[in-house]
């Protein structure tokens, strides 16, 4: 079997791409699918670790992940269409009322 | 082990204080709104001379409050009357008798129970305080009754003799402390009771000053003497002198600065040089407060204190020393000053101060008792006195000034024959009480081991001086022709009963009250040298042997006698010259002062002391304290303040445009602290 | 066979998350992310990890995928109202400091060394069931108690009036 480090490579490189989409995007929905990308690329992390140790808590850890990331996802798209409702708008940048 | 009237003593506080309370209910909630809203309707004031306020329909309260003001006092004065016969009557070593009401200070080893002490010196000050106090209360009732503010006045007067007494019962230096201070207040608010008038406002501000740098001398005294003995209760302090000036804790030195620093107190309080300057300002307050406060008792408050801490004084000759110098120069100096007054209460001031001289004088040559017998007879007749003037100024509507007086014999004969009466009192006319005791401090000036002839010519000449000062007084104001106003003329009348009973019975008490203190050479008793001795007798055996007391056994008779008869006769001399000047040559006065005008200038103006401490002290600190508050509280201290606040806010108004509301810059600070979060981690 | 493999579904998961965060309409990224989903399922299989390969398929992949796709179906922004992007300011230099984020995580992946363990399968059905159901039960457990949240908080959250 490989050595896990092309693997955290991989995952670096994934969770950068999530993250950049996270900075980048306006698109509430698009940001939500850049969060799952992050999450995904933690499971690679994980996931390789985990098999190259022998040790299934790596396994354990991304199933842990992957149960957040689908309530994450159920309670962001709610939280999402609420906001759409109220705002007729998915664009974050007029979501500012956090403001001074 | 102690029965009866004795148990019964915290009731001669209580009594006055219990007036307080009631007065008080009455000043704030009849007297005040009344006052309230007469202010309210655009009532003109009245014009607030010394006696003649105004003439509105007396409220039903006035009566009631003329009725307690007096009868508390004089309630107070029948259980110290009772309470000292019942002391009397207990054989004389075991005259001593001390009620403890609750713990007050409590902490470690220290103690100070809030004490009443009752001995033969208390006893004698008790008796004063209620006596001419009640005196004065019910005179108080008639010369104030056109007075607005009436029960204020009560409330004040009662509280007065409430603090005063607990001054004087209080066993030991804290409970005095407490009385001394309070004096002190109501000293303050009486001088002020016209507060209204500015220049009364001032007076009261100056007198708390003045006395305020007397009690912090009286303070650092209390306080060394607790460092020295561990205690500050009179019987532990005076027992405590013995043993400890044997093994050297207590030197002379520590004595020395002890004495020293209550004397400080003392000046303060009882108006010497340097810090006598409030006294005679003081008379900015109804006349009835000058007689009690600052004639008859509380400027005692420090020939009482020197007094009780005898057994201390006598162990430093220096402060000994310093007591009888700075009682001598006091006496003749104000005593000049009293010469050339022509305010009437002024020259009663200047006489007080001068009379206190006289009581520090004896103190200070160990001869306590006579300082008491003193302090005693004057308040006889000082408070006579400035009754008198008193009625004077009431039946001439407030005039003040002597040379606006004249011929008044007729017209008031009883507070004529009255004040005449104090006025030989005072001269030391062989007889009367003035005699008795300023003769015996003049003996023990001379022939006390503390004593010095130089002392006793001073005094004489002050005596001399004194003389002069009040025949000028009386002939300036009842004899000669009318100078008054004609307006005021037609006003003249001879007081109410209520002040001229008052007056009747202090000229008794100044003719009689030296007859308990006739000294042994002219064939009398002096009982009150021996109700007082076993007080002093203690001092005296802890300090340098007998003092005083037995000092006169070491000269002959005919000195004694000689001496009585010299002051006598430059008593009679300054008499003489007043005759002269003011009833047979009444141009000469005038002359006199044109021929020497510098000098007449300068007495007249009190040798200028007032100016010379506002140029020294009062002026510096007034410019200190407006450097200190402009540019120190105002610009520093508040600009630290404001700065730190306005940095505050700016910053506040800076950073608080970083929060955006967009989530997205909220993740891109997200993004960059973990960016150089790890970036520290890989670099590390 | 596997750094073959690697290199193959690595390339699809990366150039499929590339696509997600760069199209312009929500429903392209989704199914984009459906097809980077599906490379790291194969990239788990690839480790042996045989039970988290089927959960990523038939959860993410199955369940909240089509979530992702319902919401944006009933959303249903029409393209002229999508907002405008523009990779200006801020949204740059995030990109940046993402970027090098990745050359950070490259750093830290190139650091890593630890021993190779012994057991071959423990990412199969069996280790993870036993490991689940004995170690890491409450965790379990709770896991299941944080989903009825989730649930409830996301009705609560879309129902029109409460």
């Amino acid at each position: 079997m490989m050595e896990p480090t092309a693997y955290l490579l991989l995952s670096g490189i994934l969770f950068g791409i999530g993250v950049a989409g996270v900075v980048a995007r306006k698109n509430a929905l698009i940001i939500l699918m850049s969060v799952e990308i992050m999450l995904n690329a933690v499971n690679v992390a994980f996931i390789a670790v985990g098999s190259h140790l022998g040790d299934p808590t790596g396994s354990i850890f991304a199933f842990m992940v992957m149960t957040v990331a689908a309530a994450e996802a159920a309670v962001g798209l709610a939280i999402l269409i609420a906001i759409y409702r109220l705002k007729e708008t998915i664009d974050i940048t007029e979501l500012s009322v956090l403001k001074w | 082990m102690v029965t009866g009237i004795l148990d019964y003593i915290w009731l001669v506080p209580a009594l006055p204080l219990l007036g307080v309370l009631l007065n008080g209910a009455i000043a704030l909630f009849c007297e005040r709104p009344l006052l309230l809203a007469e202010a309210a309707h655009g009532d003109e004031g009245h014009g607030h001379g010394d006696a003649h306020g105004g003439h509105h329909a007396p409220a039903p309260y006035r009566k009631l409050v003329a009725f307690i003001g007096p009868a508390v006092v004089g309630a107070a004065f029948v259980v110290s009357v009772l309470a000292v016969l019942a002391l009397a009557a207990r054989p004389a070593h075991d005259r001593f008798f001390v009620q403890v009401l609750f713990p007050w200070i409590q902490a470690g080893g220290f103690s100070a129970p809030a004490a009443l002490q009752l001995d033969p010196l208390s006893s004698v000050m008790i008796l004063v305080v209620t006596g001419v106090g009640f005196l004065i209360h019910v005179y108080s009732a008639g010369y104030m009754s056109h007075e607005k503010a009436f029960a204020r006045y009560f409330v004040y007067l009662n509280l007065f003799t409430f603090a005063m007494l607990t001054l004087v019962l209080g066993s030991n230096y804290l409970v005095m402390f407490v009385g001394w201070e309070g004096v002190g207040l109501c000293s303050y608010l009486l001088i002020g009771y016209w507060y209204e008038k500015k220049s009364a406002s001032d007076a009261g501000k100056k007198a708390f000053i003045v006395n305020r740098i007397g009690d912090f001398g009286f303070m650092l005294g209390v306080f060394l003497i607790f460092w020295t003995f561990g205690t500050v209760n009179y019987t532990e302090v005076f027992a405590k002198v013995p043993l400890l000036s044997a093994n050297g804790v207590l030197t002379t030195e520590i004595a020395t600065a002890i004495t020293l620093l209550l004397f400080v107190g003392a000046i303060g309080k009882s108006a010497q040089i340097p810090l006598y300057v409030w006294l005679p300002d003081a008379m900015e307050g109804p006349t009835p407060v000058s007689a009690l406060i600052h004639a008859a008792t509380m400027v005692t408050a420090g020939v009482y204190m020197v007094a009780r801490s005898s057994s201390l004084f006598l162990l430093s000759p220096v402060s000994m020393g310093v007591v009888a110098t700075v009682g001598a120069a006091t006496a003749i100096f104000s005593a000049t000053i009293g010469i050339t007054q022509n305010d009437i209460k002024r020259v009663l001031a200047y006489s007080t101060v001068s009379q206190l001289g006289y009581m520090f004088l004896a103190c200070g040559v160990g001869a306590f008792t006579a300082g008491i017998f003193h302090l005693m007879t004057h308040a006889f007749f000082k408070a006579l006195l400035f009754l008198g003037s008193g009625s004077v100024i009431h039946a001439l509507s407030g005039e003040q000034d002597m040379r606006k007086m004249g011929s008044l014999k007729k017209h008031l004969p009883i507070t004529f024959t009255t004040m005449f009466i104090a006025t030989l009192a005072i001269a030391g006319i062989p007889g009367l009480s003035g005699f008795f005791s300023k003769d015996e401090i003049l003996w023990k000036a001379f022939s006390s081991e503390h004593g010095h002839i130089a002392l006793w010519a001073v005094a004489a000449l002050a005596a001399g001086i004194t003389a002069f000062y009040m025949f000028r007084l009386v002939f300036l104001t009842f004899f000669g022709e009318s100078r008054m106003e004609p307006e005021v003329e037609k006003h003249v009348h001879e007081s109410p009963y209520s002040m001229t009973v008052p007056l009747m019975l202090l000229a008794v008490l100044s003719v009689v009250g030296g007859w308990i203190g006739i000294p042994e050479v002219l064939k009398g008793h002096n009982y009150f040298e021996e109700w007082l001795a076993p007080v002093f007798a203690q001092g005296a055996a802890g300090g340098h042997g007998a003092a005083g007391a037995h000092g006169a056994a070491h000269h002959p008779v005919a000195l004694e006698l000689g001496l009585m008869a010299g002051s006598v006769a430059v008593a009679l001399c300054g008499i003489g010259l007043a005759y002269y000047l003011y009833r047979v040559r009444t141009n000469k006065p005038k002359e006199i002062a044109e021929a020497v005008p510098g000098l007449y200038d300068v007495v007249l103006n009190k040798y200028y002391v007032d100016e010379i401490y506002d140029f020294l002290f009062v002026r510096r600190i007034v410019n200190g304290s407006i450097v200190l508050w402009q540019a120190f509280d105002a610009a520093f201290i508040d600009g630290i303040v404001n700065g730190i606040a306005a940095a505050v806010r700016g910053a506040g108004d800076g950073v608080r445009r970083l929060q955006t509301g967009v989530v997205g810059n909220y993740a891109f600070s997200l993004l960059l602290g973990a960016v150089l979060l790890v970036g520290y981690i890989l670099t590390r | 066979m596997e750094p073959i493999l690697f290199i193959i579904f690595g390339a699809i998961a990366v150039g499929g998350a590339i696509m997600v965060v760069t199209r312009k309409h929500p429903m392209s990224s989704a199914l984009y992310l459906i097809l980077t989903l599906f490379a790291v399922a194969a990239l788990f299989v690839l480790r042996q990890a045989h039970f988290l390969a089927a959960i990523q398929v038939i959860v993410y992949a199955g369940a909240v995928m089509v979530l992702f796709i319902f919401v944006i179906m009933l959303i249903n922004v029409p393209e002229n109202k999508l907002p405008m992007e523009r990779l200006t300011g801020l949204r740059l230099l995030g990109v940046v400091a993402a970027g090098f984020l990745i050359l950070e995580s490259a750093i830290l992946a190139r650091r890593f060394a630890m021993p190779a363990g012994s057991t071959a399968d423990a990412g199969s059905v069996q280790a993870v069931g036993r490991a689940l159901f004995t170690d890491y039960l409450l965790a379990f457990e709770i896991t299941s108690v944080l989903l009825l949240a989730a649930v409830i908080g996301a009705i609560a959250l879309a129902k029109r009036k409460i």
